[in-house]
């Protein structure tokens, strides 16, 4: 393993609610290693933006309690102070956001708000900086990149909106690129294009990406590692032919079968049963047991904890290693 | 843009058209009376009447009568107010330059309350969003509550019995004789109505910019800009300040249009001879021509108003466009 590029450890990020505590995050580990593409799969509420918002400094501490590390290249990013967390924010760590609709601001030009950036954090004129923006949306295969520099949002498809969101996001060539639902916003079309774009810049541009989903069927080709959150803690964790050909962990295996395939005459999906828990009042135990098929006792007082099954492959579920290879090769493969 | 200006243009004028219209009908043919009878003075000889009739032009035929004030309300030189028809019925001063007067002390009281109320207005919606939910914030707020509760002529007459008849800190109300407008300002003479009409105004402002601000901050592009690295300051007051201060554009172009045409309530407290003074007057003596001609200018102001305030809009928010 080399070493790791982020280091998240133990991170909780708590919301004081009116109703009680959210727990949005609780504690969850995980690391990145330079060049690596990580997905984070989960539905929504599992806290998987939240993670990532609170390592991008975008959640405060105002609005929540947050603990635990999350080191990058060896320096806490929880506990830096403001400005110098600015600095690395867009510039060594940057961001994609899910709806590039609202993502850009209506009111300035494209290429206007990629050079912004660039000026935020490098020492060049308004036109070098206009011309390296040009030469992004470029690289993000905008057609005329300098014509469409000079225009506003409003005049770019979703597609491209979410083009030139991803050239700001490379434009200060950053050691880490974190995608939240990047393709989420988009018609199926532009979601291959936009995620074989992203793929693509990652190698050019040597840079570690996060790519946050909750589509496990979207990230399958270009991640390393998957990370399956559930309320708040990771449940599975594994390279991506561990959590797609042998997941262990009832929840991963709900969510792979309430994927449509093309290859089969499905006649309907299988989608979970049970609606994602409440974050304020989360369930003794494994907090997926009230939905999950397999549940005895032990489920529902003990929190399982993130142990290894094989090698690098983790899971946090009481069944034991006998049980999930019965049931994944009975009922959950057999049914694939 | 071009042919959008021009449909614009032509309803305004439709507008105006029916509005003249409209004044000519409620004030010459409706049952007030006969206008030859209130020209005429008490218990009038039939041949007077008659007389009064054909002076003032009351014995032609409707359309010739309408267009003859009519025509006095095309903005052009030998047109506009001509002093042959525009004339005050109660003191044959020409209107044109009773308005031409009038329009200086409106005019003065706008400005001056305008440039108050912004700077008092935006400043405090900015804060109390930034500060929100803090002393300062519920201050503001505060303000704001009072501020558009008061009506402008209790405000008016409190300042007035504090600031001039307590403290004797404020001049006394009413406008010298052969003073100007330049030096009843500079006397502070305007200071008060400056104030009602900001107080009142700003709160207004104050809320809306707040409101704006909180929505714009909660904006997804907001959170873009502080993930590119951008200070607070710049992500406050450029990104956010810029889309939370563009729709106050339209408020402001119609307060200001409605000011112009007349403050009437804050003129006759403060006693400023402004337009709207100088209208009261004319519809009390049942005054035609000065109405007319104020009712024409205060819709025209709106009118233009409201085309300005839509080529700004589109000025400042890229994504409004007209065609």
């Amino acid at each position: 393993m080399p070493e790791p590029l982020l280091e998240v450890k133990d991170l909780r990020v708590h919301f004081p609610t009116d109703d009680g505590l959210v727990k949005a995050v609780d504690g969850i580990t995980f690391s990145v290693a330079p060049g690596e593409t990580l997905g984070i799969v989960g539905e929504s509420g599992s806290g998987k933006s939240v993670s990532s918002l609170s390592i991008m400094g975008l959640i405060t501490r105002k609005q929540a309690e947050i603990s635990g590390q999350a080191l990058f290249r060896g320096q806490d990013l929880l506990q830096l102070p403001n400005e110098e967390m600015r600095e690395i924010r867009g510039a060594k760590i940057s961001m994609i956001f899910q709806d590039p609709m609202t993502s850009l601001h209506p009111y300035y030009k494209v290429g206007v708000q990629i050079a912004e950036a660039i000026r935020q954090h490098r020492d060049v004129s308004k036109k070098e900086a206009f011309d390296q923006a040009v030469d992004m949306l470029g690289k993000v295969n905008i057609p005329q990149p300098k014509d469409r520099a000079k225009q506003y949002p409003h005049e770019f498809s979703g597609g491209m909106r979410q083009r030139a969101m991803i050239a700001m996001a490379l434009s200060l060539n950053p050691d880490l690129v974190i995608a939240d639902e990047p393709t989420t916003a988009l018609d199926v079309t532009v979601q291959a294009q936009i995620l074989e774009l992203i793929d693509r810049l990652k190698s050019e541009f040597n840079a570690a990406v996060i790519i946050v989903t909750h589509d496990l069927g979207v990230v399958a080709e270009y991640c390393d590692n998957i990370q399956v959150m559930y309320a708040g803690r990771i449940v599975e964790f594994g390279r991506t032919d561990d959590i797609y050909y042998r997941p262990t962990h009832p929840y991963t295996w709900g969510l792979l079968q309430s994927i449509p395939r093309m290859d089969e005459l499905t006649e309907r999906l299988n989608p979970i049963t049970g609606r994602p828990p409440s974050l304020i009042n989360v369930p003794p135990g494994c907090a997926f047991n009230p939905r999950c098929p397999y549940t005895f006792d032990r489920c529902r007082t003990d929190l399982p904890e993130l142990i290894p099954v094989d090698g690098y492959h983790a899971d946090a579920c009481h069944l034991a290693k006998a049980d999930k290879d019965r049931i994944l090769a009975e009922e959950v493969l057999a049914r694939r | 843009m071009g042919r959008y200006m021009i449909r614009r243009t032509l309803f305004g004028v439709l507008v105006l058209f029916v509005i003249s219209m409209m004044t000519f009908l409620i004030f010459m043919k409706l049952p007030a009376g006969d206008p030859a009878r209130r020209l005429a003075g008490r218990q009038p000889t039939p041949e007077t009447l008659e007389q009064v009739r054909i002076n003032y032009g009351l014995d032609q035929p409707f359309f010739t009568q309408y267009w003859r004030f009519a025509k006095g309300l095309i903005p052009l030189p030998g047109f506009w107010l001509d002093e042959k028809v525009y004339y005050s019925w109660v003191n044959r001063l020409p209107v044109k330059a009773e308005i031409a007067d009038a329009i200086k002390y409106t005019g003065m009281l706008t400005a001056g309350a305008v440039v108050l109320w912004l700077l008092i207005g935006i400043p405090i919606g900015i804060l109390s969003a930034l500060k929100r939910r803090t002393w300062a914030d519920r201050a503001s707020m505060t303000f704001a509550l009072f501020g558009v509760s008061f009506p402008t002529f209790w405000l008016g007459y409190l300042l007035i019995y504090f600031f001039y008849y307590r403290l004797g800190w404020a001049p006394p109300t009413g406008v010298d004789h052969g003073e100007g407008v330049w030096q009843t300002a500079l006397d502070g003479k305007f200071i008060l109505a400056w104030i009602t009409l900001a107080v009142t105004s700003a709160a207004f402002y104050t809320r809306v910019v707040r409101g704006n601000m909180l929505e714009t901050l909660s904006e997804d592009y907001i959170r873009t800009a502080r993930a590119k690295g951008l200070t607070e300051r710049r992500v406050t007051y450029k990104h956010a300040l810029r889309a939370s201060v563009t729709p106050v554009v339209t408020m402001l172009g119609l307060d200001v249009a409605g000011l112009l045409a007349g403050a009437v309530i804050t003129e006759q407290v403060f006693v400023l001879p402004g337009l709207g003074a100088y209208a009261i007057r004319a519809l009390e003596g049942q005054n035609f021509p000065p109405v007319m001609a104020v009712t024409l200018l205060a819709a025209l102001f709106i009118v233009v108003a409201n085309l300005i305030v839509d080529i700004i809009y589109a000025a400042l928010d890229p994504r409004v466009r007209y065609n």
